[in-house]
């Protein structure tokens, strides 16, 4: 039987404000351990949240850009659970009022479509345990030792609708959600720190007119390739189950990298009965219009928006997709190169490519505080435009400029990379590669075409690469007679 | 309404290992308990907003900053647990579900 | 004649009549005489309180200092986090508990000035109206230490009772104020909800937890209340707006005051008596001192109690749930963390605590949640509205505090219904939100204290306490009565 797969997923986005959600102490936990705990965030007793605003206002814009609705009221709940990790046993959560509703992400690339969005409600994180001994996997540690910096530590919840039908779709609404936290300013964003965290919810069933399938959770992906690795498996889990005569049972599993399986856990009875309250330490919110149309007018320019922006100077989709994914450093260089006057398609194919690849080999991380601007990298291509570097020599100039060495000019001169567009003192050096290569030169005289790039090649060693090389090949064709 | 009570599975939720006597007599207290409060059912609340709060506030917020004063000395902190190891609290190991 | 009001001491010790070191060394001294039979305390801070008393001394001799409660010894309910000294909920689990920080109302105790006795016992985190349910033994009560104090402050109102300490707070969830202040024969004031940080105060139930002040005036009374009270950015549910003072309205009588008489407060059990004519005879006195009495009605408030063992348990339920022996108190080890914490909890709770944490978290599992914690929080809005409409009719409403005086160690505690309905009266206020405040007005037959209630809309404490003192003042009662040695009480602390 073939089967189709039903996915949705959740989304915990770590928030960088600069407290916490709850208390005042730095919401940064890659300080010493238990150094960044208060009375609030350790669950003393007798201590008291009170909501950080920043984080609301942050998880507004993200529902806004979700295109969801934001909810007039809006309250707190307490999730109650007893973990080691969770200092007060119970997380301050959403429950029926989240702060944001019905929305949705439209997926682009391979996997087109669009993903509804349930809800985006407001958490805090729990602090961070690490298992000891029985080589660090969870069910074989001796004992566990906590930290609790990141206790209380802002996050955003994102739940999309079951929406999601294959491995590589949920992919790619995982990077386009990414791509949206990480334009909106509001998270870190990075996968591999834990501050963007996945789990799947997978069933599978018949077709697309039967009823849904038992969803099994998955936890545990830490990269975009290990999200798509673990539903793919989940889906081809599920359908061996199931061609097999067995039944799915409701479950969390845990995706294992190395061995490239999901495993269950023991699962325990009742435990998922959250007792969910509205918490009395705290007062509803109340999100007016005035405070959406703030919300709503921090937004910056949205990843889809932008991609299509790009296209529209006739930049191909792939490329688009690139640039518009590329960091607010890059970005900035290449709109200023446009700006100033660059080909974009051009100016597109530098800043992706050479200019990451210059960057990557000069150690630095980004382009913030570097010397290379928009009118600088607009110049340089028209120098390579109009001839005056080669393109080897332009790279080079790009090194120099991106090490401070000065403008284009003043870089390709104090290198002496400028290209030689002079007939009179190309003439010479095509006489002598001639006279050094007789017999190929007779060769291309009797009409073997090929060679006349063997003779551009040692023009532009002995010019040291700087002869034009289209006017290097006219002058050598013509001395062939050709 | 019948109140059900599996007082043993309200203990484990709630964390408390007791005897099966006292889950015995605690069970029996809860059902009494429960029946004679359960008296409010009769009362008529239709169209009633619950009150969860005595004050009707809403919007009390911190603004987004550290406060240092109240961030807490490790030491002083790790003073009141019952173990800890170097800088960190220590537990007996998790459950997979917990 | 030693001072024993708040007012009256802080008076003597400005004119120079006392030093604020007499006054510590006088309670320390009651404390010698008193703590064996009463066990008022569980920590009484000698070393720190005299040597606080000579830093009030010092300051108040080279002019500074001068706070409205500047040198008096007052004493705390061991629920308050007090930094550096052990705070313990009257529970096993938190013993040997130093809290790294100050509740907010003890940061503003010792800001206007008031000296720290120690910490007082009460019933285990608050649940309970005996001061039985301490895991550190019962407090007495010094009119007979036969009896009980009440509770759950039941350590802070025999503190003041028996003379050591010269005001004390409490907090009150269901009456644990008043009652209390009511079976000591005291003044026990809880404020509207809100008017007092509860940052710092080991949450019972968070929605209806009020600190508040134990005195033997009304005077007295409003002027702690208002040494503590006032927003708090670290307490979201403090009330944000100016309030008014407690003391405005003091001495204005009851001249054209309407006071409600609630004719159907609670109804589960009979008033005592002796209660119930002393509370007929100061409504009389009222009445004739100038005061508009009409009949109130909340019909929604026989149900306040059963509300209340709904709300309040949810509530705790998610409150205590902290308690698990990871990063402070108790621990009862185990092979995993869920064995260590359900043995730390089993071990380090007492039956007043499990039951109540059990029945809360019944109340809000699946299946029952809407049923009765759903259901609770309407009869709360219906109770709301009956307070409302009450009054538009009249400025205050008037109640015994508590159906019985004083009632005997051991007599309720094997019966928890018998025990909750000593609260029918106190906890409409609590669901409500409102102040209500508890002014002793006599004695029974048995020469046990007999508290009066007045109760006022939210905010309304300045009416509250005006009609208070009137209250107080008709009727001439001697608060100081179990110590004073002159006064003769049978059974009484001597
Ligand atoms: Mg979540
Ligand atoms: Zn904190």
């Amino acid at each position: 039987m073939s089967w189709e797969a039903v996915i949705g997923l959740e989304t915990h986005v770590e928030l960088s404000t600069r407290s916490k959600m709850f208390c005042g102490c730095p919401a940064r936990f890659d300080a010493p351990p238990n150094t960044n705990v208060c009375p609030v965030c350790l669950g003393l007793p007798g201590a008291l949240p009170v909501p950080n605003r920043e984080a609301i206002n942050r998880i507004i814009r993200i529902g806004l850009a979700l295109n969801c609705s934001v909810t007039g009221r809006s309250v707190f709940h307490r999730k109650n659970y007893f973990y080691a990790d969770l200092p007060k046993n119970y997380q301050i959560s959403q429950f029926d009022l989240p702060v944001c509703v019905d929305g949705y992400l439209d997926v682009g690339g391979d996997h087109p479509g669009r993903v509804g969005i349930e809800r985006v409600h407001q958490e805090e994180d729990t602090g961070k345990s690490t298992h000891m001994g029985g080589d660090g996997r969870i069910s074989a540690a001796e004992y566990s030792l906590l930290d609790f910096n990141r206790s209380g530590v802002p996050l955003v919840e994102i739940v999309t609708r079951p929406d999601i039908r294959s491995a590589a779709q949920a992919r790619a609404y995982a990077q386009e959600l990414r791509l949206l936290v990480e334009a909106l300013g509001v998270s870190d964003a990075r996968l591999e720190e834990g501050s963007i965290r996945f789990d799947a919810n997978v069933s599978v069933r018949p077709g697309p007119e039967a009823p849904l399938g038992t969803k099994v959770e998955i936890k545990n992906m830490n990269s975009f390739r290990s999200l798509e690795r673990a539903v793919a498996f989940e889906i081809g889990r599920q359908t061996a189950c199931l061609d097999g005569g067995e039944r799915i049972v409701m479950e969390t599993r845990h995706w294992d990298e190395e061995a490239g399986v999901t495993r269950g856990g023991r699962t325990k009875e009742g435990s998922s009965d959250y007792r969910y309250f509205p918490d009395p330490d705290l007062v509803p919110l109340e999100l007016d219009q005035d405070w959406k149309d703030e919300m709503a007018a921090l937004l910056p320019e949205l990843p889809a928006r932008r991609r299509s922006r790009y296209e529209g100077m006739g930049i191909d989709p792939a490329q688009a997709a690139t640039l518009a994914g590329a960091d607010v450093h890059l970005r900035g260089l290449f709109e200023g190169a446009v700006e100033a006057g660059a080909r974009p398609q051009q100016a597109g194919n530098w800043v992706s490519g050479e200019v990451v690849a210059a960057l990557r080999s000069s150690g630095r991380e980004s382009l913030a505080d570097s010397p290379l601007s928009g009118p600088n990298l607009a110049r340089l291509l028209a120098m390579v435009e109009d001839s005056t570097l080669s393109g080897l020599a332009a790279r080079e100039v790009l090194a120099g400029v991106l090490a401070g060495e000065g403008t284009p000019e003043e870089v390709a001169s104090a290198r002496d990379l400028l290209q030689i567009s002079d007939a009179g003192v190309l003439e010479a050096a095509v006489e002598e590669v001639t006279a050094d290569h007789t017999e190929e030169f007779a060769r291309l005289c009797s009409g073997e075409q090929k060679l006349i790039g063997f003779f551009v090649g040692q023009v532009m060693r002995r010019t040291r690469g700087k002869a034009d090389p289209k006017l290097a090949g006219r002058l050598i064709r013509e001395r062939a007679g050709l | 309404m019948p109140i059900d009570i599996d007082i043993a599975h309200v203990a484990r939720l709630a964390r408390l290992r007791l005897s099966e006597e006292d889950l015995e007599a605690y069970g029996r207290q809860c059902r009494d308990l429960l029946e004679h409060v359960a008296r409010i059912q009769a009362l008529d609340t239709e169209g009633v907003a619950p009150t969860s709060h005595p004050f009707p506030m809403t919007n009390r917020f911190r603004e987004d900053l550290v406060t240092p004063d109240s961030v807490l000395d490790r030491g002083e902190v790790l003073a009141q647990a019952p173990s800890t190891e170097r800088e960190f609290f220590r537990v007996p190991p998790a459950l997979e579900d917990d | 004649m030693a001072p024993f009001t708040v007012m009256g001491a802080a008076r003597a010790l400005r004119g120079g009549a006392v030093t604020s070191v007499q006054l510590a060394e006088q309670v320390l001294k009651r404390a010698s005489m008193v703590e064996a039979q009463v066990h008022a305390y569980l920590t009484l801070d000698s070393d720190g309180l005299l040597q606080a008393a000579a830093e009030a001394d010092e300051a108040l001799a080279s002019g500074g200092g001068r706070g409205p409660l500047h040198g008096i010894p007052i004493a705390l309910k061991d629920n308050m986090a007090t930094r550096g000294m052990e705070t313990t909920a009257g529970s096993k689990i938190l013993a040997g508990y130093h809290p790294p920080y100050d509740a907010t109302a003890v940061v503003r105790l010792r800001r206007a000035g008031a000296l720290v006795t120690g910490k007082t016992n009460l019933d285990e985190f608050a649940m309970g109206s005996s001061t039985e349910n301490s895991a550190f033994g019962p407090t007495r009560n010094p009119w007979n230490t036969d009896r009980v104090p009440g509770g759950s402050s039941g350590g802070s109102a025999a503190a003041v009772a028996a003379g050591t300490a010269f005001g004390a707070l409490g907090s009150d969830t269901g009456g644990s104020i008043r009652q209390p202040a009511s079976l000591c024969g005291l003044v026990g004031a809880k404020p509207t909800y809100g008017a007092v940080s509860r940052y710092g105060l080991i949450a019972f139930a968070s929605s209806l937890d009020q600190i508040g002040p134990l005195t033997h005036t009304v005077e007295d009374a409003a002027v702690l209340l208002d040494a503590v009270n006032g927003p708090d950015p670290l307490d979201a549910t403090s009330y944000p707006g100016d309030l008014p003072r407690s003391d405005g309205r003091l001495g204005r009588g009851l001249e054209g005051m309407r006071v409600g008489v609630v004719s159907d407060l609670g109804g589960l059990e009979a008033v005592e008596p002796d209660v119930d004519a002393s509370f007929r005879k100061m409504v009389a006195a009222m009445e004739r001192e100038g005061a508009r009495i009409v009949d109130a009605s909340l019909p929604a408030a026989p149900h306040a109690l059963s509300a209340y063992y709904l709300i309040a348990p949810a509530e705790c339920s998610a409150n205590l749930a902290r308690f698990d022996g990871v990063r402070y108190g108790l621990r009862v080890d185990g092979a995993t963390t869920e064995e260590m914490m359900s043995r730390s909890r089993a071990e380090g709770f007492g039956p007043e605590v499990v039951r109540r944490v059990l029945m809360g978290t019944f109340a809000l599992s699946a299946g029952y949640h809407e049923a009765f914690y759903g259901q609770a929080q309407k009869v709360r809005t219906l109770i709301r509205r009956d307070f409302a409409r009450a009054y538009e009719g009249c400025d205050v409403l008037v109640s015994p505090t508590s159906p019985t005086t004083a009632f005997p160690l051991g007599d309720r505690t094997e019966d928890p219904m018998s025990m909750y309905v000593s609260d029918v009266f106190t906890i409409p206020s609590n669901l409500a939100g409102h102040p209500a405040v508890s002014v002793p007005i006599g004695l029974d037959r048995r020469e046990l204290p007999i508290g009066f209630q007045v109760m006022a809309p939210a905010l309304g404490e300045p009416v509250m306490f005006q009609a208070a003192e009137a209250v107080e003042a008709l009727a001439g009662f001697d608060t100081r009565a179990p110590y004073d040695p002159g006064f003769g009480l049978r059974g009484g602390v001597r």
